[in-house]
């Protein structure tokens, strides 16, 4: 009873979003009328409907109804109530319906909070939102349906995968998905804007609180998956370069630029088709994002299920989308009026330079990350492209991001920007540079990480002088724009450090271990002391006692589990952080020995400063939250 | 005609980065290219010596050695043709006799492969693709959900 009633939510949902569509279209172009009215209801209702069908589908899994397909595919009696939550959207159908409830929650947030002054572009895009809606609905229901029946019912489920029980990896996706879904929101007023013929400025006001929050909960959501990766995996990386962390880094990028270019638009009307276009791009490749993810068509740690058909689902409504919304955009740029014109070195400039940056880089990882599809039409069955690629084609144009960063805030707008207090100023950073470059290179980096490391400190050093001058002296009226712009950089400069000292980490060491023998690691013997059982309530496990000596004294207890539902091992690598970087222990297969002794495989590396990429993406997504509430309060205070 | 002149400039500026991230990418690309061979195709033209490749298929069934200092030794096949592959790094907690397997190294000598890494498939639903391509050419292929 309880799928039924799901479905018949999801289906309600859909027709909701048409109605939501339709009058939103109808309202637009009027005063407020009846048709508004009827359309911010409808999207309220179609809100209320898919949060009921998502909690169905919990309930369908606390109560282990093996009758419905997802939930039998994806649970287990024995699974702890957590996971079985989690589950709901841990799979390709119950994430589609993450997916659609977000979006339809953004569709309802537009009705209630965008635009309450200019009630004729609020309704278009309530209008534009609904037509996302519809497509991304129509999909869940008739391709991924969560609440489908199975003919013959198993007597236990097969479990969720057990490198997906685990508590990043169950907050990972609704965070990410809260990114990617936000985006629609700028999309939808872009897209209204165009056809409503508003200038670039009033678009570029409209989108920038929704692409801040959007863009802040991206961050969060990659920053949870690279945290997950680099425990759970048990590799000891945190970015690999996979299609789908690409996935997520190029609607990442462009939505950074966006933000920037918003500013530009809203403050001198510069850049209004550019930011229009972004806003565009950016849920487009979100939309690519979820087609690389749910199709299988690229090999990838991520891979849900290979299943061409959804894939060519999606890939239809990304063309829609993003077909659609560059067509409109190449009809209807005209109407969104020219800047004010700027000099080379104003603030417009740098923003310029910084979207360049940023849309090249996104460039170059879509390039990479399509390359084998792109060679495999051509006949070139096969091939992939190493992480090299893209570390070599990123590199170059993410330093001239961090040398131009700190000049910017010292520019005015649209005026001429360097003088000669600028150069003094920027002469402290360029010692501060100097500096991070000889810790670098004491630490041992290679000529490539000691370049950046010197970036990062004049980054650094100059966003120090940002906030002492523009807090201290001047007395910058907007402190929320002030703290958001100097959080997200630091932010930015922390990761480019972080990832400085990542790669100065020496290889791990791998040695097979009897109970009593003892292995080095970058100064540290690690001792195996004992290896006993330690069974959860799904899963097996031996858990080893490694005792610590070295700098510390400490003991490491690694697990080793052996999942008996779906028959899957995985590790659980345990870590000691500290200040000077994280020593990373995993425990491998035991093997037996000629005379009979069992010795484990122990893995150990020091990673150096990681938690410096944890800082600097919270910071990250810190700085956007904040720019966002100042945003909002700016433009309440406003109305 | 100032505002006109700094445009050109900024345009050439654009121009001038876009075209080195072509370069860039395409430099890049040369090298960073890894070519996906199955146990049929280096049977029928192996790739040069020292050259950076993968491999995949089957991982045979009865044909792992884990000797006791760490690494392992087993073969790769499609059903058609069998590599040898030997690698001392630490297996996947995936890797599995009869499961697929993706392994990245290169030929040192002709007859064995040494692997740096060895990826098992992630779980029961999924399949690399090269890997399910390989095992059709080599009709061990058991349809989409043979679980």
């Amino acid at each position: 009873m309880i799928a039924e009633l799901g479905r018949f939510l999801l289906a309600l949902a859909l027709a909701l979003s048409v109605l939501q569509m339709m009058g939103g279209w109808r309202a637009s172009g009027a005063t407020a009328t009846l048709a508004g009215k009827v359309s911010a209801n409808a999207a309220y209702a179609a809100l209320v409907s898919v949060v009921i069908a998502f909690a169905l589908l919990i309930v369908l899994f606390l109560q282990s109804d093996f009758s419905v397909a997802y939930v039998a595919g994806h649970s287990h009696v024995d699974k702890p109530l957590f996971y079985k939550i989690a589950a709901a959207w841990g799979g390709h159908e119950g994430s589609m319906l993450l997916w659609c409830s977000l979006l339809v929650g953004v569709g309802a947030a537009l009705a209630k909070f965008a635009l309450n002054h200019d009630v004729s572009l609020k309704f278009r895009a309530v209008s534009i939102q609904g037509g996302l809606q519809i497509l991304f609905l129509a999909f869940a229901a008739f391709t991924s349906n969560p609440f489908d029946r199975l003919v013959d019912i198993p007597v236990q489920g097969a479990d969720l995968n057990p490198i997906l029980q685990d508590p990043a990896l169950a907050i990972h996706p609704p965070t990410l998905y809260i990114g990617y879904v936000g985006l629609s929101a700028a999309f939808s007023l872009a897209v209204a804007g165009l056809i409503e013929g508003r200038g670039g400025a009033a678009i570029a006001a409209a989108l920038r609180p929704w692409a801040l929050f959007a863009w802040s909960a991206l961050t969060g959501g990659i920053a949870l998956g690279a945290w997950w990766a680099y425990y759970e995996l048990g590799w000891g990386g945190w970015w690999f370069w996979d299609p789908v962390e690409n996935a997520s880094f190029m609607p990442w990028l462009i939505a950074a630029a966006l933000i920037h270019s918003a500013i530009a638009t809203e403050k001198s009307g510069n850049f209004a088709g550019w930011t229009c276009f972004l806003a565009i791009m950016a849920f487009s490749l979100s939309t690519l994002g979820a087609f690389l993810v749910r199709s299988g068509v690229l090999t990838s740690v991520h891979a849900f299920a290979l299943d061409p058909e959804r894939g060519l689902w999606i890939l239809a409504i990304m063309t829609i989308i993003a077909g659609g919304g560059l067509a409109l955009f190449a009809l209807r740029s005209g109407k969104l009026g020219s800047g004010s014109g700027f000099s080379l070195s104003s603030r417009e400039a740098f923003i310029g330079a910084n979207n360049l940056l940023l849309v090249t880089v996104a460039g170059t990882v879509l390039f990479g990350t399509l390359y084998p599809l792109i060679s495999g039409a051509l006949g070139d069955t096969g091939i992939s492209v190493g992480a090299a690629y893209f570390n070599f084609t990123a590199a170059p144009f993410l330093a001239a991001l961090l040398i131009l960063l700190p000049l910017a805030p010292f520019l005015p707008w649209r005026k001429q920007g360097f003088n000669r207090r600028l150069a003094m100023r920027s002469a402290v950073w360029i010692l501060a540079g100097v500096l991070a470059g000889i810790w670098a290179l004491i630490l041992g980096a290679t000529p490539i990480a000691v370049g950046a490391a010197a970036f990062a400190g004049w980054t650094l050093a100059g966003i120090a002088a940002d906030v002492w001058h523009h807090r201290v002296i001047v007395g910058m009226a907007s402190r929320f724009s002030l703290a958001g712009r100097v959080l997200a950089h630091a932010g930015v400069a922390a990761i480019a450090l972080g990832a400085v000292a990542d790669s100065t980490g020496r290889p791990e060491t791998v040695r097979a271990l009897a109970v009593g023998e003892t292995l080095e690691a970058n100064g540290f013997m690690l001792t195996l002391d004992a290896v006993q059982r330690a069974d959860g309530p799904n899963y097996l496990a031996d858990e080893a006692r490694i005792g610590v000596t070295g700098r510390s004294l400490t003991e490491l207890r690694p697990q080793r589990r052996f999942y008996t539902a779906g028959e899957t091992t995985t590790r659980e690598v345990a870590i000691r952080s500290g200040v000077g970087g994280d020593l990373y222990v995993s425990l491998g297969e035991p093997r037996t020995r000629d005379d009979g002794v069992i010795a484990y495989e122990v893995r150990a590396s020091f990673n150096p400063m990681v938690w410096l990429l944890g800082l600097g993406a919270m910071l990250i997504a810190l700085g956007g939250l904040t720019a966002f509430v100042g945003n909002v309060a700016a433009a309440r205070r406003r109305q | 005609m100032r505002a006109r002149s700094q445009r050109m400039i900024m345009v050439a500026i654009a121009a001038l980065v876009l075209i080195g991230a072509i370069g860039l990418a395409l430099i890049a690309m040369r090298d960073a290219v890894i070519l996906f061979y199955s146990p049929t195709e280096i049977a029928d033209a192996p790739p040069a010596l020292g050259e950076r490749i993968r491999i995949g298929g089957l991982v045979e069934e009865g044909s792992v050695v884990r000797p006791a200092d760490g690494g392992a030794d087993f073969r790769v096949t499609d059903g058609v043709g069998t590599i040898h592959v030997t690698y001392d790094g630490s297996l996947p907690d995936l890797f599995r006799e009869g499961q697929g397997v993706v392994a990245e190294g290169a030929f040192h000598s002709p007859d064995t492969f040494t692997a740096t890494t060895v990826l098992a498939k992630h779980d029961e639903t999924y399949m690399p693709p090269e890997v399910a391509e390989a095992l059709r050419e080599g009709d061990v292929w058991q349809g989409e959900s043979d679980e």
